[in-house]
């Protein structure tokens, strides 16, 4: 019996240590970074309207869209689709997203859609696209905007995210922020 | 294709410019000699104190062996009763989460008392906060410092002579938790939060998106976590899509100080042996032969994955990167397939993209590796299954040259050899045994609803989960509907067997050789840091896995890739 209660206390202490102190310091850490240890919302007249790294559900055609989401960009449940690339259905659902794009946005090729913008991605919220995917989409957003595309295309190429340090990683667009400048600079015109 | 290479060689570069000192360190760490953390000195006599624990009284190896199960045991029941209660106690819980039912709850117990981190529940939306850090936190540092300590143990088997004693377990559990874990987890996290990863208690938040649309969002402290996830190769992340989810790894810096720790100290304790038992020597064979098999799988995975999906290559479509179904953007094909192989390797199984969704072959390079379970491996454990490769080795090798078989001077007999090849066994035995008594049920009802994918995937997602299970991995093909009475049952038991006598059958072998003589050597010893020595070892590994395993993975991601 004696050492099970020596054991017991030893559980109690480093239960205080481990999980009660440290994960206190950290949260006093915490402190000193408010904004991000908050997840970096980004605010449109005074309210939250989403995340700097959380990607939202863009479906109509004034918007520049993510990637397809296993669970609708549903930021309270995330998931990917779990799909093997052998399964039947789930070329099959390939096969529907490449027929939705190409119906939606028209006069693009099928040979330059890149695979991201038609699959799904691991946590359901990827904030980013590859900036061929926002290339292609350039002239239906600008068609729906009524805007020059000469225009819509600077503002993209303003959101480009460049490689870090120019050399770790691949450049990408950040969705949100693009459809928010995009939507900053419609009101401007 | 530049891009990415280079950011996989900075990861490596970083863990090997610090696996060593840290590898030293660790060791003098377990030898009590002088380190800079002394400051923790009167810390720890405070906790040796208040438990009233002798941390100088030496035990034999089932003393040791006692005083791990039974503390783990703690833990466990610990765990249980935290998760069948959270919801009933309501403490640090603002987005009302429910209790557990028992059977996920003795699931998710065994899973993190174990190290293993397989997660049958969604971490947003089945852990209260007060759960995630008193539960999970909690046992994600002294699930690894149990993992640590009993590697201790066995290096001081190794180095004894006739005594039979192996050192104080409570001893090696606090110093690994106070000098080694705690200090890396607060470097990582504090390193986490400046690079962009959220942390507060906040409740979800809920908001109008610019298409007008509500949407909520889960929040968490997700930095604390994140750290001690990785180094202690635990795995279990605050969010259901694990490092996947920005809030978890925002971007490619918090990507690759993730990636560093999940292989950092799996790495180090490889020096921790050689400098132990003053054998470096032994010590970079170690590392060089897991090293070459690391490098080999790596190479694989990134072969297929950056090959893209083939059925879409067919389609015509663009695949600049590779395949890129079930992985994020900012990270890509080639950091998502190079993370894989480190995660499955090192025994931690936290995952950046979704590993159900890789190409096939990936997926098998991944089972490949837990079923070696031996590449660096868990913290602690990992070496101690790799023990049991080098104990093998030396016997076969022995009886090559036809000298008695030894190694490191003491001579090694029938029962240790007995002892090691029932542990090697019981692997295969686990999944194998698993993964037929699962596809048995599922023949005699397909409509049970487990599988999300048909075919061979199908069966590769089940033969991944307890592969996963028994190398107490915790990564999964998640498509598997696993919260469920058989799933939750199964894999829990295997998890504990999988944790425990791969620990028990060593520190037998351990408190064995400590009690023996040392033989001095002749010209005829086998040289066990020679190459043919190194030759023998991977033969054995090879020809333990591949006779084990082959025919199975033949079956799901070999016939699947052959299916495409």
């Amino acid at each position: 019996m004696k050492p099970f209660i020596k054991d017991i206390k030893l559980h109690f202490v480093t239960l205080l240590i481990f999980g009660i102190v440290f994960p206190l310091i950290i949260w006093l850490f915490s402190l000193g970074e408010p904004t991000s240890a908050f997840g970096n919302p980004i605010y449109k007249n005074g309210k939250i309207a989403g995340f700097e790294n959380l990607g939202q559900n863009f479906h109509s055609d004034g918007y520049f869209w993510g990637r397809p989401s296993a669970v609708n960009y549903n930021a309270a449940a995330t998931g990917g689709s779990n799909k093997s690339v052998s399964d039947s259905f789930y070329n099959a659902t390939i096969q529907e997203r490449i027929n939705d794009f190409l119906k939606r946005n028209p006069g693009v090729k099928k040979e330059e859609i890149p695979s991201d913008i038609i699959t799904a991605s691991g946590s359901g919220v990827d904030p980013h696209i590859s900036v061929q995917a926002a290339i292609i989409q350039i002239k239906r957003v600008a068609k729906a905007r009524h805007l020059p595309e000469m225009e819509v295309t600077k503002i993209v190429i303003e959101n480009i995210a460049p490689p870090l340090l120019g050399m770790f990683g691949t450049s990408k667009v950040n969705v949100l922020k693009l459809n928010l400048s995009l939507d900053s600079k419609t009101k401007e015109i | 294709m530049f891009n990415d290479i280079i950011g996989v060689v900075l990861i490596l570069m970083v863990v090997h410019i610090a696996a060593y000192p840290l590898g030293n360190y660790i060791s003098r760490v377990f030898k009590g000699e002088p380190v800079f953390t002394d400051f923790m000195r009167p810390f720890e006599e405070k906790i040796y104190h208040l438990c009233g624990i002798d941390s100088r009284h030496e035990m034999d190896w089932k003393g040791n062996t006692k005083a791990l199960l039974r503390l783990n045991a703690i833990f466990f029941v610990w765990a249980f009763i935290i998760l069948v209660t959270q919801g009933a106690t309501g403490f640090l819980n603002p987005a009302n989460i429910v209790s557990m039912d028992p059977f996920l709850a003795f699931n998710t117990a065994a899973s993190f008392v174990t190290n293993t981190n397989l997660q049958h529940y969604s971490g947003e939306t089945g852990l209260s906060y007060f759960s995630q850090i008193a539960v999970v936190v909690f046992l994600q540092f002294v699930s690894a410092a149990s993992g640590i300590a009993v590697f201790a143990l066995l290096l001081v088997g190794l180095v004894k002579r006739q005594s039979g004693l192996l050192g104080n377990f409570y001893y090696f559990f606090v110093r690994s938790a106070t000098r080694v874990l705690l200090p890396l987890a607060l470097l990582v996290s504090l390193l986490l939060l400046l690079a962009g990863t959220p942390n507060n208690y906040s409740e979800p938040v809920s908001y109008i998106n610019l298409e007008g649309d509500t949407t909520v969002v889960a929040m968490g402290p997700s930095a604390t976590i994140t750290s001690i996830k990785q180094l202690g190769t635990n795995g279990g992340g605050f969010y259901g899509t694990n490092s996947a989810h920005p809030f978890e790894n925002a971007n490619y810096i918090t990507n690759v100080i993730e990636n560093i720790s999940i292989l950092l100290i799996p790495v180090a304790l490889v020096f921790t042996f050689g400098f132990y038992i003053n054998h470096r020597k032994l010590a970079v064979l170690v590392f060089s032969v897991m090293s070459m098999l690391f490098i080999f799988f790596v190479v694989g995975a990134v072969y297929f994955e950056s090959q893209g999906n083939p059925l879409i290559t067919k389609t015509g479509l663009m695949q600049p990167t590779g395949s890129m179904e079930g992985k994020e953007t900012r990270f890509g094909p080639m950091l998502s397939a190079f993370w894989g192989v480190s995660t499955t390797s090192t025994s931690n199984g936290s995952v950046n993209s979704m590993h159900d969704s890789q190409t096939p072959l990936a997926g098998g390079i991944y089972m490949l590796d837990m079923m070696i379970n031996a590449i660096y491996g868990g913290v602690g454990v990992g070496m101690l299954n790799f023990f049991l490769f080098i104990l093998v080795s030396a016997f076969i090798g022995g009886l090559m040259v036809g000298r008695t078989p030894e190694f490191l001077g003491k001579k090694i007999e029938a029962k240790e050899i007995k002892i090691a090849v029932l542990v090697i066994l019981l692997h295969p035995i686990l999944i194998l045994v698993g993964s037929a008594i699962s596809s048995h049920l599922m023949t005699i009802n397909p409509e049970n609803g487990w599988l999300s994918n048909d075919s061979y995937h199908g069966f590769s997602q089940m033969l991944y989960e307890f592969t996963s299970a028994s190398a107490n991995n915790g990564s999964g093909f998640e498509g598997l509907a696993d919260n469920n009475v058989f799933w939750n049952v199964t894999t829990g038991l295997m998890m504990l067997l999988g944790r425990y006598i791969p620990i028990i059958g060593p520190l037998a072998i351990a408190g064995s050789l400590a009690s023996k003589n040392s033989v001095p050597s002749s010209e005829g010893t086998l040289d066990a840091s020679g190459m043919a020595f190194g030759v023998i070892l991977i033969g054995v590994i090879i020809v333990v896995t591949a006779l084990s395993f082959f025919p199975a993975l033949s079956l799901g991601p070999v016939a699947e890739f052959l299916s495409l």
